[in-house]
Parts: C-alpha cells; structure tokens; sequence
C-alpha cells in the first residue's frame, strides 16, 4: 500500500548501481527477506517507492516511517555455490532499505 | 483485506494442475495442502473470523463470497490485453516498461494496492517470476494462481535451478539467453512480457491474444505458433 497522505521518510539512501549487501539476521517475525540471499552482495537495480513497512504491520503496528524498497539483482553463481547456468544468469528480489549496507562497512 | 495487502498463505484450491507442453502433468503437487484438512482447525477459524466480521459490520454478509467470485472471474484477460498493446504499439511499451502501474491505468486496468513492475523477454534475457516466501501473484490481471506456482517445489527451485524447472516446462532457451528470476518478495507485482513470435507479424489484436497462456506471463513457457 503506498499511500500519498502519510508523512514520507527521509531521502533514499542509495541509488541505481549502487552495490550494496544484505545483512545478516535473524529477527523473530514476519520478515520479507528471505534466508538465502542474507549476507550476499548485490546491485541496486531500481529504486521501488517507500511503503509501510509490513514487518510492522504484521504485527498492528501503523509501519509508519515508510520505508524504501529497491529492486536489487544479484548473480546466481554468486548466490549459490553449486549453481550451473551460465554466469550471466541473475535473480531480482526487493529488499527494505534497513535490510540493506554499502557494501564497505 | 485485498488480495495484494498482504503475503497470504491461500488454501484455496482451484484444482488448475500445470501441463508439459506434451500433455503429461507437471511434478508440481498442490504441496501447500499438508496443513490443510477439512476437520482441521484452519476452516474453523476461517469461519468463525468471518462470523465475527459480519456480527461487528465490518464487512457485510456477501462481501466474502462477492470478493470470491470476483477473484474466480479473473483470468489472463487483462494481462494477455496488456501484452498485445505493448506488441503493437511501441511506445506504449517503452511507457509500460518505465512504470508498469502507470501504463496499465492508462487501459483502465487498476493494479488495487500494489505497484506492477513489467519484464521483457528479449534475444538476451529471458525472465521468470516465483515468490519465495508464499505465492504473490499479480491476480487482479492473471486471476488465481495455478497450483504449481504456490507449490514449494516450484518457490523452491525457481530460484536455485531456473533452467531445470523452464526445461521441465518444456521452455529450452537457445544458447546466449541469460535467465533472470523475479523473487516477488514484497510489494510489487510481476508480469512477464513476452517476446511477439516469429511469424506473427500479419496477425491481428484478435489472433495475437490467442497466442498468449497464462505461464507466458509468468515467464514458465514462451508464445509461440505451433
């Protein structure tokens, strides 16, 4: 849901072709960031909008700040250790912002 | 509650088993079914929430079973529409690429609460769409999904074997084709847009709709003539 009404948080914090790698954690809920892709290194593909953060919202929580979400792509190879295709072969997933580290810290 | 609010983990059973190209029946089970019995405690629940909402006015005693027909009146209409737009009109498609939502509102084809992203498939990437952690679907354009695409074989190992499960599909892409998985992970939608066949050049909006299945949507097969 992205609702224009609500306050929108503070500027996204990166941009297209940024590399950028998901954390590694393991907090109890709901979350929208899957197992496999923890710890691995991406690049950011498209900036999506900032919606409620439905983290929160699972829970009755309002999710407001928004959070941002991008398009971040990733090579298979790199995902998988066993993986087969060609190296040219990606995967796309979208990713919170709070999910997200420059890939240098 | 709307189909896209939230990550749903459905039950329903549309008894929609995908096919091989050849006709026999995809390894696909309706897997999501193990926690599903009539005598189990998820259609008591189920009923006795929907009772509560009734006896409290939030939602009035045939919204549930109108949101369901709804729901069951959709099928790849819509999205088939989209697709046979973006092939004949190339500005149209420059335009959906770009902002998928914004494109398909141009057709007066609402999107409800989620954002649509379009992916095209071109001499160089192939794309697949599967949603890892349930079965988002972009229903309110394709309709229900087929039970192939909730199965945790399928969510599985679309992501780590993507050319295994297109070649089980009978999709075998030439050499030089990268494939691309969509992880429909959060809050937008996918559709696949399709590569216009080879030979379809003279076809009419009519006969260029006929070639379209609902797995080419879902980037599972590829239109084709034969």
């Amino acid at each position: 849901m992205n609702d224009a009404s609500l306050p929108e948080p503070s500027d996204p914090l990166y941009k297209i072709g940024d590399i950028v790698r998901i954390k590694v954690a393991h907090p109890p809920g709901h979350r929208r960031t899957p197992d496999y892709i923890k710890g691995k290194t991406g690049t950011i593909e498209r900036y999506c909008g900032a919606f409620i953060n439905p983290e929160e919202r699972a829970y009755g929580f309002d999710g407001i700040p928004k959070k941002h979400l991008y398009r971040v792509r990733f090579d298979q190879s790199q995902i998988w250790g066993h993986y087969d295709g060609p190296e040219e072969d990606t995967l796309d997933l979208e990713i919170y912002e709070h999910w997200l580290e420059g890939k240098s810290l | 509650m709307s189909s896209n609010d939230e990550h749903e983990h459905e039950h329903e059973h549309d008894h929609d088993h995908g096919h091989k190209e050849d006709g026999s029946p995809l390894n696909y089970a309706d897997d999501s079914r193990h926690d599903y019995d009539e005598a189990s405690h998820y259609p008591l629940i189920t009923e006795a929430i929907r009772q509560l909402l009734i006896e409290k006015e939030i939602v009035k005693t045939g919204d549930v079973q109108e949101r369901l027909d709804f729901m069951d009146s959709r099928g790849i209409e819509l999205g088939a529409e989209i697709v046979v737009k973006a092939w004949t009109d190339p500005d149209y498609k420059a335009r959906l690429l770009k902002d998928g939502t914004a494109a398909v509102a141009e057709l007066d084809i609402p999107m409800a609460d989620a954002e649509l992203v379009v992916v095209e498939n071109t001499n160089d990437v192939h794309n697949l769409i599967v949603c890892t952690l349930c079965s988002c679907y972009p229903r309110t354009i394709l309709g229900l999904p087929p039970d192939w695409y909730k199965s945790k074989n399928y969510r599985s190992r679309a992501v780590n074997e993507p050319r295994a499960v297109l070649r089980e599909f009978g999709t075998n892409l030439p050499d030089g084709v990268a494939v691309r998985v969509h992880d429909s992970n959060a809050d937008m939608r996918y559709l696949v847009l399709p590569a216009r066949p080879v030979g379809s050049e003279k076809m009419n909006e009519a006969e260029l709709t006929e070639l379209i299945t609902r797995d080419n949507l879902v980037g599972a097969t590829i239109p084709s003539l034969a």
